[in-house]
C-alpha cells in the first residue's frame, strides 16, 4: 500500500505527548520525521526518554515506556546545538524539510539561531510550527506549562466534576494528545496553503486556546445568556449537557468500584429501559416526559443505582443495549485493550520493534484509509540511531567525517 | 487577521449529526466551503438547549450556532428523488464529504468514486464500519466511559463514580481524527488526483486518547486509579488543587525541587510580607542552601523530606492567602508551572487570551446583536483561521448552491 505523505520531510525537535505526539500522526503516514536530539544530555530535553513504564528491569534513556509510544516510526539523531558545526548541520537539515516542528518554550529556537526569520531565510516556503501552553506572543510568552495546567487554564478541567466536589480535571493529559492533534492539523493545513500558494507560514499554537475551543456551548450559554457554568450545582459533567436527556449518569454495579454509564437519548430509549429493567418506578407519571424525568433527576438517579447494584457492568450494558439503550460499563485498561471485540477487530494496539526495548505493543490510529492505510512497525528511535542515515544519506557526509564528528562530540 | 484561509477552494458536503459536525466547522473557520445538508424541517441540533435568551427556535440553538459556524446550509429531502439527486450532484463537485449518523449512511460509496474519482469520503461512527460492535447505540457518554478516559477521572473517594469530562469530548476527538486525516488525504490527492475512504471510529478515538491509563497496561501490564484532580496514577500522588481566597481553585503543579525554587519560594513570601508567619521558612533557607536534590533518596533523608515538605507546604500556605489569579500569575513569574483552574467563559476576560485575540465577535444581524464566540485553536500567521459568517439559517443557501449546481449542469 502507497503512503500518503512519504514526500514529506520534517525536522522535529518535539517532545514530550504534546508535540510527539503530532509528527508521530505524519509519521505513520510515511512523513520522513528526522527527530533532533542532543548527544550532551542524551535527548533528556524530553524527559519521557526514561520514565515508566518499563518493559523489564532495564532503565535509561533508551527504555522510556512512554517515549517509544509517542516516536513511532520516527528515525532519530544527534546533533549538539553549542557547536557551530552542529548549527551548520542543522542549517543543512533544514533546507531540505519541508516542516519544521517543536514544543519548546518560547524563545529557545531564536536562542539556537533557527527562530522563523532565519528559517526563512534557510529556505523561504518553510512551514515553522511551534506549540506550547501560551503561544509565543502576548502576556504569558514566558509561562510554562504542561497538560494539567493547560487544562486548568482552558475551562476543562473545571468542567469536569460532581456537584459540591472539586474539579475532577481530566485523570490525564487530554490536552497533551488533543495539543498534538491540532498540531498536526496545523501542520497540514500549512502544507496544504503551500502546496496552492508556495507560501510558507509560521503557525503560532497555544495549547490553552485549542483548550479553551473546546468548550463552546458552555461558553455561549454565557456570553448570549449571562449564565456562568460556573454557578450552584455546577457542572455536573455526567449528566448531559446538550442535549438534555435522563437519566444520563454513571452508575454503580455489583462488585467494588464497577461502573455502568447509561443514557436514555429520548421516550423510546426510555421506555425500552422500562422494559429491560422491568421496574415499577418507570411507570411513575412524574417520569413520563424529559420534562419531569429532569426535575426528578436525582430522585431518578437513586432509583436507576438501586437497580444497577444488583448487577454486572458488563451484563447490566449488555441487557440494555439488548433493547438498542446507549450503555457500556465503565472500562478498565484491561477490558478494553485485552477483552474489548472492537480494539482487537480494528487492529488498534500494533506492536512495534524498538532496538533495545524488543517487542512493544503500543496506541494504534483509530482510523482506516482505503488507499493509503498508516503503517506502525518500527520503534521510538534509539539516540543517535538513524545518524548515518541521516547525515551520510541524506546530507552526505562520509562515515569518515560521521565517525570524526561523533568523536568530536558534534554528533 | 485577513486573508484567506489554509483551506480556501476545498468544497466539503457536510451530512452530520453531532459526533461529525465539529469536524465540519473546523474545516469552514480554516476556509473551506463547507455546505451542510439539513433535512426540509432542519437538522436535529437545531432543538438542543442551551437557546439564546432561553426561548427555543430552530435558529435558536446556541450548541448548534456554535458547531456550524462558517458553514452554508441546504434542505434536501433524502426520501424525495430529485433531492437525492441534487445530493449526488452536490457530491459530484466535492472534495470531501464528512458523513455520521443516519442521514447517508446508505450512500453507495464505490459509486460516487466512479463519478468522482478524487473524493475523499470520511465517515464517523461510534465503533467504526463493519466492527463486531458496529450495531450499538452510544452517545458521548457510553464511547468515553467505555473508551477508557472514564476510567481515569474522578475523586480520591471510589465511592463517588468516576467522571466524565464535559464538553462531548468524544465527539471532538473523533472529529479531530477526522479532520487530520481528511487533510492527510488531501495532501495526498494533490500529489496523486486519487481519492478515498476513511473510516473514522469514535471508540478507538478514544481508547488512544488517554495517555498513561493505555501504556501503562500495554507496556507493563499495570492499572491506573483515578484521584482528585490529578493524574490517575498506579502508586497514588500528592494533592496538587488548593483552594484559594476567593474560593476558585488553582492547580499547584510541581512543588519546589530546586535551590533556586526554594529562593523564589522564600522572595515571594518575604515580598508578601508572609515570611514569619509561614513557620518552616527556615527549611525553605535550608533547600536554597542545598546544592542539588536527589529525589531517589527521599525517603532516607530525613532532612530533605522535611524540607520538600516545607516546599510543598509553602505553596499551599500561598495560594490560601492569594486569589486564584495572583497565585497564578505570581508564582508562573517566578519559574512554577502553575494554573489557575478557570470556568470557561473566565478564559474570555484573562488579559492574554484578549491581548491575542482569542474571545471574537460574530454578527447575528436577524437579531441586532453581535455574539462573542471562542476564536482560533491555532494562529497560521500566513492564512488565518475566521469566523467566516454565523451559524446558516435553515436553508439560507438553498439559492446559491443550487443555482451553481444548475450552473455546473449547463
Amino acid at each position: 500500500m502507497p503512503q500518503a505523505l512519504s514526500h514529506l520531510r520534517i525536522c522535529d525537535f518535539t517532545g514530550q505527548l504534546a508535540g510527539a505526539g503530532a509528527t508521530r500522526f505524519l509519521a505513520a503516514f510515511g512523513a520522513q520525521v528526522i527527530r533532533i536530539e542532543d548527544p550532551v544530555n542524551q535527548g533528556r530535553w524530553d524527559i519521557l526518554r526514561g520514565m515508566p513504564p518499563y518493559v523489564d528491569e532495564r532503565r535509561g534513556v533508551e527504555f522510556g515506556g512512554p517515549f517509544n509510544n509517542h516516536n513511532v516510526e520516527k528515525l532519530g539523531v544527534t546533533l549538539n546545538l553549542r557547536t557551530e558545526r552542529g548549527k551548520e548541520l542543522l542549517r543543512e537539515l533544514v533546507k531540505v524539510s519541508d516542516v519544521v516542528a517543536e514544543n519548546f518554550s518560547a524563545g529557545v529556537m531564536e536562542r539556537w539561531g533557527v527562530g522563523y526569520e532565519e528559517l526563512q531565510a534557510l529556505r523561504e516556503d518553510i512551514i515553522y510550527v511551534s506549540n506550547c501552553g501560551f503561544g509565543h506572543r502576548g502576556p504569558y510568552r514566558s509561562f510554562k506549562t504542561w497538560g494539567p495546567i493547560v487544562q486548568a487554564v482552558s475551562g476543562l478541567t473545571f468542567s469536569s466534576g460532581l456537584p459540591d466536589q472539586p474539579p475532577a480535571g481530566g485523570g490525564y493529559s487530554y490536552m497533551d494528545h488533543t495539543g498534538a492533534y491540532y498540531m498536526a492539523i496545523a501542520i497540514l493545513m500549512a502544507l496544504r496553503h503551500r502546496n496552492r500558494t508556495g507560501e510558507g507560514q509560521w503557525v503560532d499554537l497555544g495549547c490553552t486556546e485549542a483548550g479553551a475551543s473546546l468548550t463552546g456551548p458552555a461558553i455561549l450559554d454565557y456570553t448570549v445568556n449571562g449564565r456562568p457554568l460556573r454557578r450552584d450545582g455546577s457542572p455536573n459533567s455526567n449528566r448531559s449537557q446538550h442535549p438534555a436527556m435522563a437519566p444520563h449518569g454513571i452508575y454503580p454495579s455489583q462488585e467494588e468500584d464497577t461502573w455502568v454509564a447509561i443514557s436514555c437519548r429520548d421516550e423510546r430509549d426510555w421506555e425500552a429501559f422500562g422494559e429491560v429493567t422491568g421496574e415499577e418506578w418507570t411507570e411513575e407519571g412524574r417520569f413520563s416526559d424529559l420534562r419531569g424525568r429532569l426535575v426528578a433527576e436525582d430522585a431518578l438517579d437513586e432509583l436507576v443505582a438501586g437497580w444497577t447494584r444488583t448487577r454486572g457492568n458488563f451484563e447490566a450494558a449488555a441487557l440494555l443495549q439488548g433493547a438498542g439503550v446507549p450503555a457500556t460499563a465503565v472500562q478498565r485498561p484491561q477490558e478494553r485493550i485485552d477483552q474489548d471485540p472492537n480494539t482487537a477487530a480494528w487492529g488498534l494496539w500494533p506492536t512495534v520493534k524498538h532496538r533495545d526495548m524488543g517487542d512493544v505493543r503500543v496506541d494504534g490510529l483509530p482510523v482506516h484509509f482505503s488507499e493509503t492505510d498508516w503503517r506502525m512497525e518500527r520503534g521510538g528511535p534509539c539516540l543517535g540511531e538513524h545518524n548515518e542515515e541521516v547525515f551520510g544519506g541524506l546530507l552526505g557526509l562520509g562515515a569518515d567525517e560521521i565517525a570524526s564528528l561523533t568523536e568530536e562530540g558534534v554528533l | 487577521m485577513t486573508g484567506p484561509g489554509a483551506l480556501e477552494g476545498v468544497r466539503v458536503v457536510e451530512l452530520c449529526d453531532e459526533l461529525g459536525m465539529f469536524a465540519g466547522k473546523l474545516l469552514a473557520d480554516m476556509g473551506a466551503d463547507v455546505v451542510k445538508v439539513e433535512p426540509p424541517e432542519g437538522d436535529r441540533t437545531r432543538t438542543y438547549p442551551p437557546f439564546a435568551d432561553d426561548e427555543p427556535g430552530q435558529e435558536r440553538s446556541l450548541f448548534f450556532w456554535h458547531y456550524n459556524t462558517s458553514k452554508a446550509s441546504v434542505t434536501l429531502d433524502l426520501e424525495a428523488a430529485p433531492d437525492r439527486e441534487r445530493l449526488r450532484e452536490l457530491i459530484d463537485r466535492a472534495d470531501i464529504l464528512l458523513q455520521s449518523g443516519e442521514a447517508g449512511a446508505d450512500l453507495d460509496y464505490e459509486s460516487l468514486r466512479e463519478t468522482n474519482a478524487g473524493l475523499i469520503i470520511v465517515t464517523l461512527s461510534p465503533f467504526g464500519r463493519g466492527m463486531p460492535r458496529e450495531d450499538e447505540a452510544a452517545t458521548d457518554l457510553t464511547i468515553l466511559a467505555g473508551g477508557g478516559p472514564v476510567w481515569n477521572c474522578g475523586y480520591d473517594d471510589h465511592s463517588l463514580p468516576p467522571v466524565r469530562g464535559g464538553g462531548n469530548q468524544g465527539y471532538h476527538t473523533a472529529s479531530h481524527f477526522g479532520v487530520m486525516s481528511a487533510l492527510v488525504a488531501l495532501l495526498y490527492r494533490d500529489e496523486t488526483g486519487r481519492g478515498q475512504h476513511i473510516d473514522v471510529n469514535a471508540h478507538a478515538a478514544a481508547n488512544v486518547t488517554t495517555e498513561a491509563g493505555t501504556y501503562t497496561w500495554l507496556v507493563a501490564q499495570d492499572t491506573v486509579q483515578r484521584q482528585t484532580g490529578r493524574h490517575a496514577a498506579v502508586n497514588p500522588s500528592m494533592p496538587s488543587q488548593v483552594l484559594c481566597k476567593d474560593g476558585k481553585h488553582v492547580n499547584t503543579g510541581i512543588p519546589p525541587r530546586r535551590p533556586e525554587s526554594f529562593g523564589a519560594v522564600c522572595e515571594w513570601l518575604t515580598t508578601l510580607g508572609l515570611a514569619e508567619e509561614f513557620l518552616e521558612f527556615p527549611l525553605l533557607e535550608e533547600g536554597m542552601r542545598r546544592e542539588r536534590f536527589d529525589m531517589s533518596m527521599l525517603q532516607q533523608d530525613e532532612e530533605l523530606m522535611a524540607i520538600f515538605g516545607a516546599g510543598r507546604a509553602a505553596m499551599n500556605f500561598l495560594a490560601e492567602r492569594l486569589t486564584a489569579y495572583e497565585f497564578f500569575t505570581g508564582g508562573q513569574q517566578r519559574g512554577f508551572q502553575i494554573g489557575i483552574i478557570y470556568s470557561p467563559e473566565e478564559v474570555l476576560e484573562d488579559p492574554h487570551f484578549i491581548e491575542r485575540g482569542f474571545p471574537v465577535e460574530v454578527e447575528h444581524p436577524e437579531l441586532e446583536r453581535t455574539v462573542t464566540y471562542p476564536g482560533a485553536p491555532y494562529q497560521l500567521l500566513g492564512s488565518p483561521w475566521r469566523i467566516r459568517r454565523r451559524a446558516p439559517l435553515l436553508g439560507e443557501d438553498n439559492e446559491r448552491v443550487f443555482a451553481e449546481l444548475a450552473g455546473d449542469a449547463g
